[in-house]
């Protein structure tokens, strides 16, 4: 299995290594560092590479790279769900997942990974079993520590480690007990130029946030469950009751935690809550192009837009841009050819327009291809699938908790093309007997 | 420093503080003193009695070790604190030990003491870490005594320290392979374990040191398949991974007979069907009886894994999804193998090392199965934001899928891809669309015309890129396409790609008869520019005189000879080799040999077309999923997936023996669960009944339709009486398998595969027995008592029941006169009520499509919801032809409407706006060049009473687009044609739309009391009835079904006479009921009744429905 783990930063620096069986020598990355040299974005190398002795298996989380180094057959996606455990992990005890975090962290880190893999194998993920052998760094708790010489370590084995339940400690006491649940939706939607769209789906996740003593047992309904098509669940909640009723019905994990993820069956169509009217064009002659982009509200559930954002990827030859926003500003990323537009809330009544001048490079081919936008919205209280939890049950458990549900929709990979259709491959009837001809 | 002069130290460090350090330092080394007082004051630290400056210094030299610093030297100092009191200090020694113990093993030796200590420490955690360091320290010296800890770690009390007796197999044995045998024994020992905590890990173990021992599984595999569920993420991947090569050895081929009709009957006889087979077997009830081949029969066991992985498709954990779908995939028979595409689109959505990975997958299975993913294309578009690399494999994936009917969308979207400022991802776009026109003769002159035009491209990749693809194309059917050759001809002096220019000139060599005149010219330009050209097109420029020299030698003759001279010097010895040899076998000389003769067959042979092939086919030899297969090379350790054996091996092997003391406990457990059950009430109550329902409901729902969904209604009801049930229940279980036994061996004659009755039922007993045992001892293991042990318990219990039941159920079908158990008549009762309600509850789902036919699909409809039925995800018309279900009419011809072409369907969806008016479905496809605006309807000429809400206009439809819109008509129940101009923003075109009188209805639920209510009502003229002889296809139930219901929007009625099949609706506008009864006599003779209050309709009625039953 993982053999050695490598954490290397942006720059190429190998920071941090461990390894789990025998040491192997940190020359492995080279092949790693010759494919990142080839990649031109560091999502392009590939995650999975092969060396004469070893395989590296890589994942690109914030700006590191988790470099693992295996010998021997396994699932690659074994590999990388676990390195992905592993960041999501560091990202829970430290708010981040940096360079320097875990770097100022590094003996939490090393003791952490100690605990997660025994001779490469998963030992420990649950969050809840490894904050009870290595508990997370806090202030008070350093200051504690110093002064009576107590350590961060437990000394007796998490009782999830033992329990069917291994994402639940015992003993979990809280004088405020409550149990909050956040809906968000995103729309993934492709349209095409004339605002049809070409694809559109919903993702959505429920995360929760449940602090409740005991042994609370929640069940969660929904008004419609029937929109969900597709679901996946967290490991403590009861697949069968789920077949056979249409409700979540778990013991949930301490604290903060991914309840399910869903897809809106794509039999309902999907709500687009905003219009793009856009004009991008570039002159035959003269360096320059034109651009014009108006923004409006389309299904958007009675709700306002909020934290609009377009985002183009301009051709290359775009030099800078002379842009007029009537409400929001823009920014040009030179060396990325970003163009970003901050629009923050629609107005409906006033709808913003981003209008003005591209100028080109000298010399440089008119582009041939229109950029597309990238949408990325917000819109609160609602979720746009028309999703609605009915209720929240909590049995084994005498208090009253409080709960509480929320619905946020955002815009997942929202994209307007703004290309113009490639003609030769429409050919209609006449055309193909044209051809026809011609060829005899 | 040396290892051994710092023992010494050590050794006097321990009584005075740090002072021989001093003395040995400056000796040592001089340039690294620096860095030896650094480690002076750590060893300092280390040496002191505080724990808090012992905890400081083992802090920084952990910190060095993480950065890759050499803190070797520093091993004495450090492992004299192995025994240190502060666990953090001794965790970290750990750390230090494991990493440099290797390299310092004499000195490692000294902490072994402390280990053997420690494993007989009280505390579980503190036995289990001095065995995890105690195997990971690679000292050969130790390995008996890691063995001997090892045996004992095995059969410790607590699960977690046996766990890690497991993590220590693979440790000792990398360590030293002499140990195999004994560690065999190890493994042996702890697969028997049943706690889900040891399972994965023991599994992984048993991968790692003897996956050959496949025996050593067998009497483990039930255990496995059942804890599986409980068992930790990773754990299931192995565990789930291992069982799929178990399963191929052990099994037969369940896609062996292709047809899968027979697999039900002996299923049940098997006692050992589930949710998924009930849809076959529904199908083949309703189906008249086929001819008998040689039955396949699924194995049980093979079943158990099947049903026990599924839930697991629904893993957070994306590589516990990949493994249940490669399970699947290699697995399971054709028709169920689509439940994993759902799964894997989803893990689309994840990182995108994960999409990665698991689009190789994919593209390796569209290949076998391209419907799988069919429903799904569109999940696979391109977003111009992902990674070039997903990019490729997405285009990969979209060209496995493309097939004749989705082509043109597949088309539509490559060419935006075309436009993409990722130049790599456009050639590989142009070679995706190569492929398509190699695969789908039908638009392979669309897609070449295509890559014609893309040759005046300003980009010159993309043009090279077309120029190969063309190519490759041509090859295909040159004669057909000189023009295109002679247009390729006139590139060569533009282009300056080197592959593109070589394949013009091999091509215009190739077909050089074709383009007699051009071809010596082209050579003529080569000829000049020769000595510039790169190697590969020189190459080529010799092929094409010497071919033209063969065809041509009039005019070529002395070109040809000044090529070959410029060759003969050229730098690259390829490039003179080649001149040489050709010269020889084309000039004609005296030295010349035989082959000069044969010449222009050797030049001007046929040469076969390029297959333009998938990189991933037969990829799937390797077990998906793995390393292997995504490097598409043998990693080590790589175990084959074995081909399924011809004949299956003994399946009693997994028979598992139960010691005697445990039968006597199972009572004694029952007792103890309810006494237990107060404290969990809550929470039991709910999921434990459930699913025993549940699985009645299972087994019920085979023999009725239409009653699958209703499993958890009939749970809550019988949770009422839950405190008594319990034991009830399983008395009835009894009781039915006494009965099954007793049925089994009137049946056991008949079966073909041989099992001695008593060797079944006693294995089934055993199961249970077992099951109970395992439950007990979990209890009693785990220190926190949870009620998911109840659902495991109850879960197994309830697959015992289930199958049970189910055969019960059967054998009750086939001997009706038999007396039925006296509970049973009761349950099925509620069940049926609840049912309908529940049917009822269905039909205004929103989805149009199945509306019409839900009568029949009900319970396929039922299973869909479990997300199971493969055929409906696959049929589902939203996703691909929004109307392929439904008859479409042509409204207006291509032709006439120059190049706009629409097309109308009755979509029998509910026409939202108005209720009275019947919803048409009109599909607008502009096969024009340029684009359409305005499309919009006018001058609406009805007759009196009849009225139409216009379709939103569309405002503009390019060229080669299908727009869709809905229009609703009131046809005042009449079929009298509504006409109306359609007009573009340049012309009208009148058109009609006369609807069939089957449209004018819409389906009601009835019930079937109801429907002999309403039909007593409508006697005498209201009803019509008529004598037919059904058509030869259509003589079972289910196509009479499809056939009326296709005919007519009416729905089923119920009804308990399998000879009659009854349909009702009501009409649109004025909502009369329209009843419609199909009476099925012998052979082939049939009535046909209809009641309608509207005389008219009703005759029409009879007439369709007439002529679509008897054609």
């Amino acid at each position: 299995m993982i053999h050695s783990l490598f954490l290397i930063n942006h720059s190429g620096d190998i920071f941090l290594e461990k390894h789990w069986k025998s040491v192997i020598s940190h020359s492995v990355c080279d092949y790693f560092f010759e494919a990142k040299e080839k990649a031109v974005d560091p999502e392009d190398v590939p995650p999975v590479l092969q060396t004469p002795h070893h395989y590296l298996i890589t994942v690109h989380r914030g700006k590191l790279f988790f470099l693992s180094v295996v010998q021997t057959e396994v699932p690659p996606l074994f590999v990388i769900e676990f390195l992905h455990r592993v960041a999501d992990t560091f990202q829970d005890y430290f708010g981040e997942c940096s360079e320097s975090v875990i770097k100022d962290n590094v003996v939490t880190v090393y003791e952490l990974l100690e605990e997660m893999l025994d001779n490469g194998f998963p030992l420990a993920t649950e969050s809840n079993v490894l904050k009870e052998l290595i508990r997370p760094p806090t202030i008070l708790r350093s200051v504690v520590n110093t002064l009576t010489g107590s350590s961060n370590v437990g000394d007796t084995l998490p009782t999830g480690q033992l329990s069917t339940i291994p994402w639940r400690r015992a003993d979990v006491k809280y004088t405020n007990n409550e149990a909050y649940f956040d809906v968000i939706e995103e729309i993934d939607a492709i349209l095409d130029k004339s605002g049809t769209t070409v694809f559109a789906e919903i993702q959505g996740v429920i995360e929760a946030s449940v602090r409740l003593t005991g042994m609370p047992d929640l069940t969660l309904s929904f008004m419609n469950p029937r929109l969900l098509d597709d679901v996946s669940f967290h490991p403590c909640v009861r697949f069968k009751r789920w077949e056979s009723e249409r409700t979540l019905s778990f013991i949930p994990p301490d604290g903060n935690f991914t309840l399910m993820n869903y897809h809106v069956s794509s039999q309902n169509p999907v709500a687009i809550p905003v219009y793009v009217k856009q004009s991008i064009s570039f002159f035959e002659s003269g360096p320059c192009g034109r651009l014009d982009i108006t923004i409006g509200p389309k299904q958007t559930m009675g709700k306002t837009v909020e934290a609009l954002m377009v985002k183009i990827h301009m051709p290359k030859a775009v030099l800078s841009a002379n842009l007029t926003a009537t409400q929001g500003n823009y920014t040009y990323d030179l060396p990325n050819k970003v163009l970003v537009w901050d629009i923050g809330k629609l107005n409906p009544q006033k709808l913003p327009n981003l209008k003005g001048i591209l100028s080109l490079q000298a010399g440089a081919p008119k582009p041939e291809d229109n950029p597309s936008l990238n949408i990325d919205l917000r819109i609160q209280q609602v979720a746009i699938s028309g999703l609605k939890v009915s209720r929240l049950e909590m049995f084994g458990e005498k208090y009253k908790p409080f709960k509480g549900v929320k619905y946020v929709t955002k815009a997942g990979k929202f994209q307007f093309k703004c290309a113009a259709l490639y003609e030769p491959f429409l050919l209609s009837f006449w055309t193909i007997l044209f051809f026809y001809f011609t060829t005899f | 420093m040396s290892a051994s002069s710092a023992f010494n130290d050590e050794k006097g460090g321990s009584s005075s503080v740090g002072e021989p350090e001093y003395g040995h330092d400056p000796a040592s080394g001089g340039i690294f003193s620096s860095d030896y007082k650094r480690h002076d004051d750590l060893k300092e630290m280390l040496d002191s009695n505080k724990d808090s400056l012992k905890l400081e210094a083992m802090k920084r030299i952990v910190a060095m070790i993480a950065r890759g610093k050499n803190a070797s030297d520093l091993f004495p100092a450090v492992v004299k604190n192995v025994a240190c009191k502060n666990i953090e200090v001794k965790k970290l020694v750990y750390v230090y030990l494991v990493r440099y113990a290797e390299e310092q093993q004499d000195l490692a030796l000294l902490s072994i003491s402390t280990f053997q200590r420690g494993l007989k420490d009280p505390n579980q955690l503190i036995r289990a870490s001095a065995l995890r360091v105690l195997s990971s320290i690679r000292v050969t010296i130790i390995v008996p005594i890691m063995m001997l800890a090892i045996k004992e770690a095995a059969s410790d009390m607590s699960p977690y320290v046996r766990k890690t007796a497991a993590h220590a197999i693979p440790k000792l044995y990398s360590l030293d392979p002499e140990q195999k045998d004994q560690l065999i024994e190890v493994i042996e020992k702890l697969l028997a374990d049943k706690t889900t905590l040891v399972a994965g890990s023991v599994v992984m173990a048993f991968e790692e040191v003897c996956p050959e021992r496949i025996d050593l599984i067998h009497k483990n595999y039930r255990k496995l398949c059942n804890l599986l569920i409980d068992v930790e993420e990773w754990g299931q991947v192995v565990i789930i991974n291992m069982l799929t090569r178990y399963a191929r050895t052990q099994f037969l081929n369940p896609n062996m007979n292709e047809s899968l009709l027979e697999e039900g009957n002996d299923k049940t006889f098997y006692g050992s069907d589930d949710d998924e087979d009930e849809e076959e077997e529904e199908e083949k009830k309703s189906e008249a009886p086929m001819p008998k081949r040689k039955p396949y029969v699924m194995d049980p066991d093979h079943r158990l894994l099947l049903r026990n992985t599924k839930p697991l498709l629904q893993s957070r954990n994306a590589a516990v999804v990949m493994a249940v779908a490669q399970l699947y995939f290699h697995l399971a028979p054709k028709v169920e193998v689509g439940v994993i595409a759902k799964a894997l689109v989803r893990l689309l959505r994840s990182h995108s090392e994960v999409q990665y990975v698991v689009l190789q997958n994919v593209a390796s299975m569209t290949i076998k199965r391209r419907g799988m993913f069919e429903p799904y294309l569109k999940s696979f578009y391109i977003r111009s934001t992902d990674p070039t690399q997903i990019k490729v494999l997405k285009l990969e994936v979209l060209t496995n899928l493309a097939n004749e009917t989705n082509i043109s969308t597949i088309l539509r979207e490559f060419q935006t891809y075309i436009k993409s400022m990722d130049k790599d991802f456009v050639a590989a776009t142009i070679q995706a669309i190569g492929r398509c026109a190699t695969n789908i003769g039908e638009v392979r002159d669309t897609c070449l015309n295509g890559l014609v035009q893309l040759l005046s491209n300003r980009d010159e990749l993309v043009v090279a890129e077309s120029v190969v693809v063309i190519k490759k194309l041509l090859q295909m059917q040159p004669e057909k396409h000189s023009d295109i050759i002679k247009h390729m001809a006139k590139l060569t002096d533009n282009i300056q790609v080197p592959m593109a220019r070589a394949s013009i000139l091999w091509l215009i060599g190739e077909y050089c008869e074709h383009v007699p005149k051009i071809a010596p010219d082209v050579l003529r330009k080569m000829a000049k520019s020769f000595t510039n050209e790169e190697d590969i097109v020189k190459l080529q420029i010799i092929n094409l005189a010497a071919k033209l020299y063969l065809t041509n030698s009039k005019q070529t003759k002395l070109l040809t000879q000044y090529v070959l001279n410029l060759a003969k010097y050229d730098q690259n010895y390829d490039i003179r080799d080649r001149a040489r040899f050709i010269r020889q076998l084309i000039v004609p000389t005296e030295k010349s040999g035989a082959l000069s003769k044969y010449a222009k067959k050797l030049f001007l042979a046929l040469k076969p077309a390029p297959v333009l092939e998938s990189p991933f086919k037969d990829r799937d030899h390797f077990q998906l999923g793995s390393l292997s297969h995504l490097l598409n090379a043998k990693a080590g350790g790589y175990q084959e997936l074995p081909d399924w054996p011809e004949a299956a091996p003994d399946p009693s092997v997994r028979n598992v023996e139960v010691p005697e003391w445990t039968k006597c406990s199972s009572r004694e457990k029952r007792k103890e669960k309810k006494v237990e059950k107060p404290f969990y009430s809550d929470s039991e109550g709910e999921s434990g009944p459930t699913e025993s329902a549940d699985s009645e409901s299972d087994s019920a729902s085979g023999s009725e339709i239409g009653s699958g969904v209703v499993g958890s209604v009939s749970g809550t009801a019988s949770e009422e009486s839950e405190e008594g049930s319990e034991s009830e229940e399983e008395e009835e279980e009894e009781e039915e398998d006494e009965k099954d036994k007793k049925m089994t061996m009137k049946k056991e004659l008949k079966k073909p595969v041989q099992e001695s009755e008593s060797e079944q039922s006693s294995e089934e007993e055993e199961e249970r027995k077992h099951e109970r045992k395992k439950s007990k001892a979990r209890k009693s293991d785990s220190e926190s008592e949870s009620d998911e042990d109840e659902d495991s318990e109850s879960e197994s219990s309830q697959s015992e029941s289930e199958d049970s039941e189910s055969e019960a159920e059967v054998k009750k079908k086939k001997k009706a006169a038999q007396s039925k158990p006296p509970s049973k008549p009761v349950k099925k009762e509620s069940k049926k009520e609840m049912s309908l309600l529940d049917l009822d509850d269905f039909e205004p789902a929103p989805s149009p499509q199945v509306t019409p036919l839900n009568s029949f699909l009900s319970n396929s409809l039922a299973t869909d919801l479990e997300g199971l039925s493969l055929s409906d995800a696959v049929l589902s018309p939203a996703t691909l032809s929004p109307c392929s279900a439904l008859k479409s009419y042509e409204l207006l011809h291509r032709i006439r409407g120059e190049g706009l072409s629409v097309e109308y369907c009755f979509s029998r969806q509910p026409f939202s706006p108005d209720a009275n008016m019947v919803a048409v479905q009109m599909q607008f496809t502009n096969n024009a060049t340029s684009e359409t605006k305005n499309l919009h309807m006018e001058e609406v000429k009805l007759q009196s009473g009849m009225r139409v809400k216009e379709f939103p206009e569309i405002e503009l439809l390019p060229a080669g687009e299908t727009a869709t819109a809905v229009m609703g008509i009131d046809f005042c129940d009449s079929t009298q044609a509504a006409n109306f101009q359609l007009c573009t923003h340049t012309r009208k075109f009148f058109v009609s739309i006369q609807p069939p009188v089957g449209e004018l209805m819409r389906p009601v639920f009835l019930t079937e009391n109801e429907f002999k209510k309403e039909q007593g009502q409508l006697m005498g003229m209201n009803e019509l009835s008529e004598k037919l002889t059904l058509d030869a296809e259509c003589r079972n139930e289910h196509a009479i079904v499809q056939r009326v219901t296709a005919a007519a929007n009416l729905s089923r009625v119920p009804c308990g006479s399998d000879r009659e099949c009854r349909f009702a609706g009501r009409t649109v506008t004025s909502g009369s009921l329209v009843l419609a009864t199909v009476a099925t006599k012998e052979e082939a003779a049939a009535q046909l009744t209809v009641n309608c209050e509207k005389m008219v309709i009703g005759t029409m009625l009879v007439k369709d429905v007439l002529l679509a039953l008897t054609q």
